[in-house]
């Protein structure tokens, strides 16, 4: 028998609450955990944490963009400026998983970009790795961000590094920063291939080699309006360098600015409503193929019954999940496989 | 009997790599080396001299005085050079982000006691470059490194003209695991960039220049496939020949020769059977002093119980013999060159050379080599080089005897006694460094120290030769704590990359694969039964920059599956155990080669249960001894492996197993 002491959700909800790291940490442990038991807890935990607040509190920040780009750097010149105003940062760093005929093991090698003074309390660090999972994120990223979120003013999320053919990841945030490579085609086919919604920042990092970069920040600028999907939104393109600390407070700047544009447009709550029913889906997707989504009626169904769970749709998703799940095993095997 | 002939050929410099406690037990031992017949002088300053930080500093607990000689400030270097005469020494200083500091401290010492600096002869280390790579006792980022090594260059030119003040390293790289064709490129692409950067200064007239690029030594290794690292050093030299002339257009054949000094691989030098290193190391010697052409200058080399611990006197003593039989009661220095003319040497020569090109092109094409550290792409590279040769070991495929085959062994008188068979450092020194300095702090002139140090910042900030501000700082008491912060508050602090984030299916998994198998399964197998993968962080406490071992862990425990977070070198336990709670990892794996282990793992232990882990299982690994190893394991270490734990697989299996047990979870047991 294992001791695997899991912790009582109620008791942690209210530590969490509290601000307590060892409470944060063990409220991720918990969510990362799939085992039954686990997974009936962490239901309850996110229950206890959510409530209205989470269509309105904190700001989700999702930067993404090819491997190198400096997505880690960045972020670390934006905690600087974060954390001398005072305001309270959680950081979920996703890094690429072996292949699981190659063990499936990972190295994450983010924390060591994300400078951090000796002693922060007002910052927090956790790495994943996305385990194979299609698109540049993880699907625990979804409850984890939303934990933090119950405890840090500023969630942000690092995707892994992204190619052109990554799947949308435009869910993970209220805003969503593209980080781009100067002098690489990438950017460029990444916006005209359509894949996903376009970024609300563009950052061209590495300023400090020169033209390239200058290139490339004109190439976006020339392409992204064009793209345009909202109104109001100019899709700002901050040409800086991460490590000479150029260009950073005008580019951290947009962010807030961004907050507030969806506020005063009254995006925000509607936007991460849609988001968690996007990762519903993709998470059910993911595990059960379209036969899964069929058992539940289909998207278009699916979509309906979560949108009655406004704030938290994560209890609705593990309901969701079970069904399929016995579903599927009541199911007659040899019609499964065509 | 035959006599020796006459005009036998010079023997080189030899010196032994030395230093500890404090500057006065280092000048003891000095004096005495000097008086067996050393010839030149070897200094190893400790952790917290090198990397810029006071005896005093929370950042120098548990170092100070351990693996070197530490030294604050100019009273330091005094005691340290009490009765030598500076002017008839050579001195090597193993310093290199400090290097400008301490031969600063050096002139400044001089000076003081009427000595010209022009007579003043040695080399400060001083290649940052590869601080980055393999050694780890950078600061600064390279920007300021490479102005700092130029500045050094662009001052002793003038003013100490006899000094060598940088000393290119390739040897650090073989250590880290480098194969020859590596060492050649990385180390002339160093070299190259060393020089390009001088030029373009601007300090030194065309004309001069070749006297730039005749200053430039290198610092180089031999590892015991001897015949390969002799042709490596003859490549070195026909390649240096080459570009120096090429590239800088040194016409002088004279200022084109290719100076090295070497220390003997130590990599390869064993825990078990630590007998044996005898007849390595003077194998390794004989791939230096063989060919006359491309003989080392100065030799160094490491002792037989150097995977033990530091060496005592007498087995430094036992070292500086081997040199001394190889060069007084051998005919080596009888004849000129013997491989000249050798197809098979010149062969193997051209083969080496064709691939170092090929792999300085790929450098050059990739900006260079600090674009290509700052990349990763170069730590990456000799990464994966020691990962083949660890998993080849491993396999049984490359031999190491003692380790891997011929383990069967009769007692060893040799490390019976009740010292362990090792250097203790005097435990009193570190106390004792902290109220000298505190002592020397109280005595100096404070507007002295205070002009002094702003003098240093505003030449760091304006790009003007830093030495003649640093020298003024000597004289005035300045510290090498003010001296390193002074300077990090104008160019700021790096951290390269780690490396350990090579591709797994680039290349070929080595080794047991079979191991690999069952430990993937194992790995999946407990993951699943605890809920989520199994996440194991590497942790490197205090200022140690041995990162080999972590790495290769690192790499290892990714290849069976785990989630590695690694951070790299040079963390303190507050911000392990701060990453062990915000990444929610299962096992933390601290691996300390400096000989601080007791202080530190001691501390991430407290600061682990200062957040609850008290439960968290800790394993470590290093240069631990038996008796300490007890110690440890009586604070609560659930394992600990040293260096006779080759097998990579076999740790990977007990530490999923110690995950297991503490999460009441039966142990499985040794690999198949
Ligand atoms: C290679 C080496 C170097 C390289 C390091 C390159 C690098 N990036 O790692 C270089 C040349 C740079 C170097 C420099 C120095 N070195 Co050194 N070095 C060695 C040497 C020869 C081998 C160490 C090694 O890499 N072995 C290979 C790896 C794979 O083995 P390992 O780390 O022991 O790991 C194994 C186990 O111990 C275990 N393990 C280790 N860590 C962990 C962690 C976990 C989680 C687990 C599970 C297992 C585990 O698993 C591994 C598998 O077998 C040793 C002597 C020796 N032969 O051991 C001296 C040695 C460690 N160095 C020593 C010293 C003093 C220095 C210097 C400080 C000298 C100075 N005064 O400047 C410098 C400065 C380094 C610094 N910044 O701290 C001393 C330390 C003395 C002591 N402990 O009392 C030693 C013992 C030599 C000696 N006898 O004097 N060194
Ligand atoms: N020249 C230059 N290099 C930079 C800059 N910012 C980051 N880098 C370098 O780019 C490399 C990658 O930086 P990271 O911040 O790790 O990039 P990342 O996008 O997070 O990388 P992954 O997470 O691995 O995809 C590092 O070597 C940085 O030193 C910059 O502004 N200028
Ligand atoms: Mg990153």
């Amino acid at each position: 028998m294992t001791n695997l002491g899991l912790p009582d959700p109620e008791q942690l909800a209210a530590r969490i609450l509290r601000g307590e790291r060892a409470a944060v940490a063990s409220g991720l442990n918990l969510l990362d955990n799939r085992l039954p038991a686990a997974r009936g807890r962490a239901v309850r935990l996110l229950a206890c944490l959510s409530g209205e607040r989470w269509l309105s509190a904190g700001h989700l920040i999702g930067v993404t963009g090819p491997p190198g780009a400096g997505k880690s750097s960045l972020v670390s010149a934006m905690i600087r400026e974060w954390r001398l105003a005072g305001t309270t940062v959680g950081v979920l760093a996703v890094d690429p998983s072996s292949r699981p005929e190659l063990g499936g093991g990972a190295l994450l090698g983010d924390r060591i970009r994300i400078k951090t003074p000796a002693q922060d309390d007002g910052l927090f660090i956790r790495s994943l790795a996305n385990r194979n999972q299609l698109g540049g994120v993880a699907g625990e990223v979804w409850p984890m961000s939303w934990l933090m979120l119950a405890c840090f003013d500023i969630v942000v999320i690092e995707t892994v590094g992204v190619g052109q053919t990554e799947i949308d990841i435009a869910e993970i945030g209220d805003t969503v920063c593209y980080v781009a490579q100067p002098a690489s085609g990438d950017t460029i086919q990444y916006l005209k291939s359509g894949i996903i919604e376009i970024p609300d920042i563009f950052a061209v990092n590495k300023a400090d080699l020169g033209a390239a970069a200058r290139k490339t920040a004109n190439e976006i600028g020339r392409s992204a309006p064009r793209q345009d999907r909202r109104e109001g939104w100019d899709y700002p393109v901050c040409l800086l360098s991460a490590t000479m600390q150029t260009g950073i407070k005008e580019f951290h700047a947009h962010f807030d600015r961004h907050r507030r544009f969806l506020v005063a447009a009254g995006l925000l709550a509607r936007q991460r409503s849609q988001h968690q029913s996007a990762w519903v889906l993709r998470l059910l997707k993911e595990e059960f193929g379209t036969f899964g989504l069929e058992l539940l009626g289909g998207r278009a169904a699916i979509e309906k019954r979560l949108g009655e769970y406004r704030s938290s749709q994560f209890e609705e998703y593990e309901r969701m999940r079970e069904h399929i799940l016995s579903r599927l095993l009541s199911v007659n095997q040899p019609t499964l496989s065509p | 009997m035959v006599a020796p002939r006459k005009n036998r050929d010079q023997p080189w410099l030899m010196r032994t790599y030395s230093g500890h406690s404090s500057a006065r037990a280092s000048n003891a031992l000095y004096r005495t080396n000097l008086a067996k017949g050393q010839t030149g002088l070897s200094v190893a300053f400790d952790l917290p001299t090198q990397t810029g930080y006071d005896a005093d500093s929370p950042l120098a607990r548990g170092e100070v005085g351990k693996v070197g000689v530490p030294i604050s400030h100019i009273e330091d270097m005094d005691q340290l050079f009490d009765q030598i005469p500076l002017d008839q020494m050579n001195t090597s200083m193993t310093i290199n982000a400090t290097a400008a500091w301490l031969l600063s401290l050096y002139i400044g010492l001089a000076q003081r006691r009427g000595i010209d600096p022009k007579k003043l002869s040695g080399t400060t280390q001083n290649d940052i470059i590869k601080e980055y790579l393999s050694r780890g006792t950078y600061i600064y980022p390279p920007g300021p490194s490479m102005r700092l090594i130029a500045d050094t260059i662009n001052y002793t030119i003038r003013h100490v003209p006899k000094w060598n003040p940088t000393n290119v390293c390739s040897y650090h790289l073989q250590e880290a695991g480098a194969t020859p064709v590596q060492e050649l490129a990385y180390a002339l692409c160093t070299a190259m960039a060393v020089l390009d950067r001088v030029k373009a200064s601007g300090e030194v007239p065309p004309e001069e220049f070749p006297q730039v690029v005749e200053r430039i030594s290198f610092f180089v290794n031999a590892g015991i496939r001897f015949i390969e690292e002799c042709c490596k050093l003859r490549a070195f030299g026909e390649m240096w020949d080459e570009l120096t002339l090429s590239r800088y257009q040194v016409e002088d054949p004279k200022l084109r020769r290719f100076r090295y000094g070497v220390q003997v691989n130590s990599l390869g030098l064993t825990e078990a059977q630590p007998e044996n290193n005898v007849q390595r190391i003077v194998l390794e010697m004989l791939a230096v002093a063989l060919s006359k052409r491309a003989r080392a200058r100065a030799i160094q080399l490491p002792a037989w119980n150097e995977a033990m611990g530091l060496p005592r006197p007498w087995d430094q003593q036992w070292a500086l013999r081997m040199q001394q039989v190889m060069a007084f009661e051998t005919d080596l220095l009888e004849y000129e060159d013997i491989l000249d003319g050798s197809p098979v040497i010149a062969a193997k020569v051209s083969e080496l050379i064709a691939g170092a090109r090929r792999e300085i092109d790929n450098v050059e094409a990739q900006g260079g080599i600090i674009a290509a550290i700052e990349s990763g792409y170069i730590k990456r590279e000799l990464v994966g080089s020691h990962m083949s040769r660890l998993r080849a070991i491993e396999s049984g495929e490359l031999k190491i005897i003692g380790v891997n085959c011929f383990q069967e062994t009769a007692e060893s008188p040799l490390t019976m006694g009740s010292d362990g068979a090792i250097m203790k450092s005097d435990p009193a020194a570190e106390r004792q460094q902290i109220e000298r300095l505190q002592e020397h702090r109280r005595q100096r002139n404070d507007a002295d120290v205070r002009a002094a140090l702003q003098g240093l910042s505003d030449t760091a900030k304006s790009g003007d030769n830093i030495m003649p501000s640093s020298i003024r700082c000597a004289l005035a008491g300045v510290t090498t704590g003010e001296w390193g912060d002074s300077l990090r508050a104008v160019f700021g602090e790096f951290r390269p990359p780690t490396g350990v984030d090579i591709a797994i299916d680039s290349r070929e998994v080595l080794g047991r694969k079979d191991q690999v198998t069952e430990l993937r399964e194992r790995v999946g197998r407990t993951g699943n039964a605890l809920g989520r993968p199994l996440k194991i962080l590497v942790g490197k406490p205090g200022l140690d920059g041995h990162s080999n071992g972590a790495e290769q862990v690192a790499v290892k425990a990714r290849d069976v599956g785990f989630e590695v977070v690694y951070d790299g070198i040079r963390l303190t336990p507050q911000q392990i155990a701060q990453a062990a709670q915000e990444e929610g990892v299962h096992v933390v794996g601290l691996s300390i080669l400096s000989g601080s282990h007791m202080e530190l793992v001691g501390s991430v232990l407290q600061e682990l249960r200062a957040r609850d882990l008290a439960g968290l299982p800790v394993v470590a690994g290093g240069i631990i001894p038996p008796a300490d190893a007890e110690r440890l394991m009586a604070l609560g270490v659930r394992a600990i492996y040293t260096p006779k734990d080759f097998s990579l697989n076999a740790i990977m299996g007990d530490i999923v197993d110690v995950v297991r047990e503490s999460n009441g979870l039966e142990r499985l047991g040794l690999l198949s």
